[in-house]
């Protein structure tokens, strides 16, 4: 489809030539990006892939004129459907933005305007470029909304964006991108912070609209899953620098350069590990019918109950991991915190060395604390930044008793059991990068021995090659301390990867548990299934793999 | 949401009632003697007693509070010791003029601190932000009855625009009362400008970080667009809040300014008031006040929910 297509193209819809953007002075390097050049054909999407700080976003904005004043263009231009808009006046852009390029943004949950209507929304694209009067404007926005497939626009139209989903609002942002029928459509990121089903719509739908309106689309991902999926052809950069540019079948099963083999191996595999399991190593945790109700009692309202988990049960082995794989909102988090007891369960038992601590009053609780540990998702934010890095592994230890001296030889030893510099011991976090972050918070969780880690996302907010390393260094350290492990995720490729047993969860409820290998070889639920098939670039031969 | 109100509205009743009682017991235990002001220098002891029985101020304090409280649930306030005459008429008499000059005030307030605020979060960091954040530190310090001062110097004295002081009713003409306005409103604002407009330029600029802003610009808007119908409409609940505040505080404002301008309103009256110690007409005037405040606090609080579409009661 996109071959042909690609014969008849004429003029590029965009043109980059030579791009060089300025950093301010005294930064890490002089400029964002430096000497990018391609282009984006009619009816063709390219993906400019790159983990962060590697320019993409920066270039998004340079086409929309939309970057900040402290980063100008410093040389080179850029051209759209013929028109060099490198140095365009103000108004001009203004024209030109929504009529011949548009944008969809990667949060949808704060791209609209939470205090004003959607139509409204859409509507102010039209009143700004177009002179239609109103009725022929509603008419306008409601075939728009009928185009990205949204159920009973008339009520859409009215409905402000906090009474919509994630994906809904995400299909607003789409309609107002698309209403003028844009040469070119910019996409950063905008399916990284939605489910995976919901991701797989929002793709299906962009790559419809694209192909039915014959849109150029530069499409900015990080995820080599979404690249194999919808791009037709990709370009790599590095550090401001494109370095691998090609058709999609190309660069992701013969990469060229270095860093992109580097990045394309570091994807995660859809297959099972197939470490054999030791059926008889000693549970050290078990849920049994663990639930969580929340209760909202409003003054008049009456009561509202939400179950953000029922009946759930699982047993953690010994030198083992759990995965418990699920969309957001399916209340794997909530049997985390639960098992942590940083909620209380509403019912159910939680089995930790053969006491039940689901409702074990918090001082006989105190001693039995230490055996389980939680990674949180965001390295940004779960270390405090007025503490140091030895402050923050010894914290704990010395809670419990432990000499200083023996604390402070422990933090130098887990330093460098999870390869970080014992030096670093005496800086704070925020001089530290996201990896590095969360192997400090890893060993912030191992300074108290725990015999079960719980990790929360804890690879979520890293960069693919990052999070291969972090993903290595967590087996690493399961195997050698025989710690058993809970690993929370909602990326496939990760549990895959990682997990021995599966316990996949939707709507507060577990579906399906049982090995990786046969959840992963053979899912017996609809829902997994429908999540499996969801998963972006599967059954994609990355690096040529099998 | 007409819960809500309800429940706020009950709410008050025991408010006022602890202003009530604490107004009552302060006013009883400050020294000074309603009948020997009354009374005169002139007055012998004999005199001042009559007085003091006439006043009812004989009668042990519950008793007092228990005549007062009374008379308080049928909506009568009592009568003044010292103007002789009912306080709710009172006080009727001199609403206008602090109503006039309170609305005034905050009419300006707004319409000058808004769009100053919004200009400034939008050129953040450069000269109009700085002088904005400037004068907004001299308003703050600037004590009311020196700036009255110098206005009056200045306006009226020197270059004779406008009225030194005095009040006109309404009733005499909208142009002779507004004229005789002016001045007092400009005064008292100028604290108000400088509250409103730091609260206005901090939330706008909070809101212009947001992403929606990011999706405003890309649609091709006028920036003017982006920053009254994106920025402002998100900005808007800090804003109204510190607008109700502002009103609330307003009341104690009043006093300075109405006693500088010879504004006959519920400030001068509660000068008066308190100098001749007269009870009935001190606590009338402070349980208004205290049921201005609650009610204005209501509005705030109803006001969020026609700014934000997230807030329901």
């Amino acid at each position: 489809m996109s071959a042909a297509r690609n014969e008849q193209a004429q003029d590029p819809v965009l043109q980059v030539r030579d791009l060089a953007i300025a950093l301010p002075a005294g930064g890490e390097r002089a400029h964002a990006v430096n000497g990018v050049s391609f282009e984006v054909k009619r009816g063709e999407i390219l993906c400019l892939v790159g983990e962060s700080g590697s320019g993409k976003s920066v270039i998004a904005q340079a086409v929309m004129g939309l970057l900040p004043r402290q980063l100008p263009v410093a040389a080179g231009g850029i051209t759209l459907a013929g028109e060099d808009i490198t140095h365009a006046p103000r108004s001009r852009l203004r024209e030109l933005r929504a009529t011949r390029m548009a944008m969809v943004f990667q949060e949808p949950m704060t791209a609209l305007n939470p205090v004003m209507r959607c139509g409204a929304q859409i509507d102010e694209v039209l009143v700004e470029h177009t002179r239609l009067d109103a009725a022929a404007r509603k008419r306008r926005i409601l075939d728009i909304l009928n185009e990205v497939k949204l159920p009973d626009p008339e009520r859409i139209y009215a409905a402000y964006p906090h009474q919509l989903s994630g994906g809904q609002r995400q299909r607003i942002v789409i309609a107002m991108a698309l209403v003028l029928e844009p040469a070119l459509l910019i996409a950063d990121e905008p399916t990284t912070a939605l489910d995976v089903t919901t991701q797989a719509q929002i793709l299906a739908l962009i790559a419809d609209l694209q192909a039915r309106h014959g849109t150029g689309v530069l499409f900015i991902t990080h995820d080599f899953g979404v690249v194999a999926e919808i791009a037709h052809r990709v370009a790599v950069l590095r550090l401001g620098e494109m370095v691998e540019l090609g058709t999609r079948d190309a660069v992701l099963k013969q990469p060229q350069h270095a860093y992109t083999k580097m990045l394309i191996g570091s994807v995660p595999d859809l297959h099972a590990h197939g470490r054999p399991l030791d059926a008889g190593a000693p549970v050290v945790l078990s849920a049994r019918g663990l639930s969580k109700t929340y209760v909202d009692r409003g003054w008049l309202s009456g009561r509202r109950e939400v179950r953000a988990a029922s009946d759930v049960s699982f047993d953690i082995r010994r030198g083992q991991t759990l995965g418990i794989v699920g969309e957001s909102g399916s209340g794997k988090s909530t049997v985390a915190r639960c098992i942590v007891r940083l909620i209380d369960p509403s019912g159910g038992a939680v089995l930790l060395a053969g006491q039940d601590i689901a409702s074990m009053p918090a001082r006989r609780l105190r001693p039995l604390r230490r055996q389980v540990q939680i990674v949180f998702q965001d390295p940004y934010r779960s270390l405090n930044p007025r503490r140091t890095v030895r402050e923050a592994i010894i914290e704990g230890p010395l809670n419990y008793g432990v000499p200083r001296a023996e604390a402070d030889e422990r933090a130098r030893k887990l330093m460098e059991l999870v390869r970080m510099d014992p030096g670093a011991l005496e800086r704070y976090p925020h001089q530290f990068s996201g990896g590095q972050r969360q192997r400090i918070c890893i060993a912030r969780a191992l300074a108290m021995e725990p015999a079960l880690l719980i990790a929360d996302e804890a690879v979520s907010a890293l960069d693919v090659s990052v999070q291969a390393q972090v993903l290595a260094l967590l087996e690493e350290i399961r195997e050698r301390l025989s710690l058993a492990m809970l690993f929370i995720t909602h990326d496939l490729r990760v549990a895959a990867q990682v997990c021995d047993h599966i316990a996949v969860m939707s709507q507060g409820r577990v579906v399906e548990y049982g090995p990786a290998a046969q959840v992963f070889g053979a899912p017996q639920h609809e829902y997994t299934r429908a999540l499996f098939a969801a998963a972006p670039g599967r059954g994609f031969a990355f690096g040529g793999r099998a | 949401m007409y819960a809500f109100i309800a429940r706020r509205l009950l709410a008050t009743l025991p408010v006022l009632l602890i202003v009530a009682v604490l107004v009552f017991l302060m006013l009883r235990l400050t020294p000074g003697d309603p009948a020997a002001i009354l009374a005169g220098d002139a007055a012998n002891p004999e005199q001042i007693a009559q007085i003091r029985e006439s006043l009812g101020l004989n009668e042990s304090i519950v008793a007092q509070f228990g005549i007062w409280a009374g008379h308080l649930l049928t909506g009568d306030l009592g009568e003044s010791f010292y103007f002789k005459m009912k306080v709710v008429e009172l006080i009727g008499q001199r609403l206008e003029p602090t109503l006039a000059l309170a609305t005034l005030t905050i009419l300006i307030a707004v319409l000058v601190a808004v769009p100053l605020g919004v200009i400034a979060a939008w050129r953040f960091g450069g000269w109009f932000d700085r002088c904005l954040m400037g004068f907004s530190v001299l308003g703050f310090s600037i004590p009311v009855f020196v700036l009255a001062y110098v206005l009056i110097w200045l306006v009226s004295l020197k270059l004779g625009w406008l009225p030194v002081q005095g009040y006109q009713r309404l009733e005499g003409g909208f142009w002779p009362f507004l004229r005789h306005l002016i001045l007092p409103a400009i005064t008292l604002s100028v604290i108000y400008i400088a509250l409103i407009a730091r609260v206005t330029r901090a939330s706008v600029l909070e809101a212009l970080g947001e992403d929606y802003i990011r999706t405003a610009r890309a649609k091709g808007l006028p920036e003017w667009k982006v920053l009254v119908k994106h920025a402002l409409a998100n900005a808007a609940v800090p804003v109204a809040t510190v607008i109700g505040i502002g009103i609330a505080l307003l009341i104690g404002g009043v006093v300075v300014t109405e006693s500088v301008y010879a504004i006959p309103g519920l400030g001068r009256l509660t000068v008066d008031a308190v100098l001749a110690r007269d009870f009935p007409t001190i606590q009338g005037v402070i349980l208004l006040f205290s049921f201005v405040y609650v009610f204005v606090n209501l509005l705030v609080d109803l006001s969020y929910v026609f700014f934000d579409p997230r807030i329901r009661y």
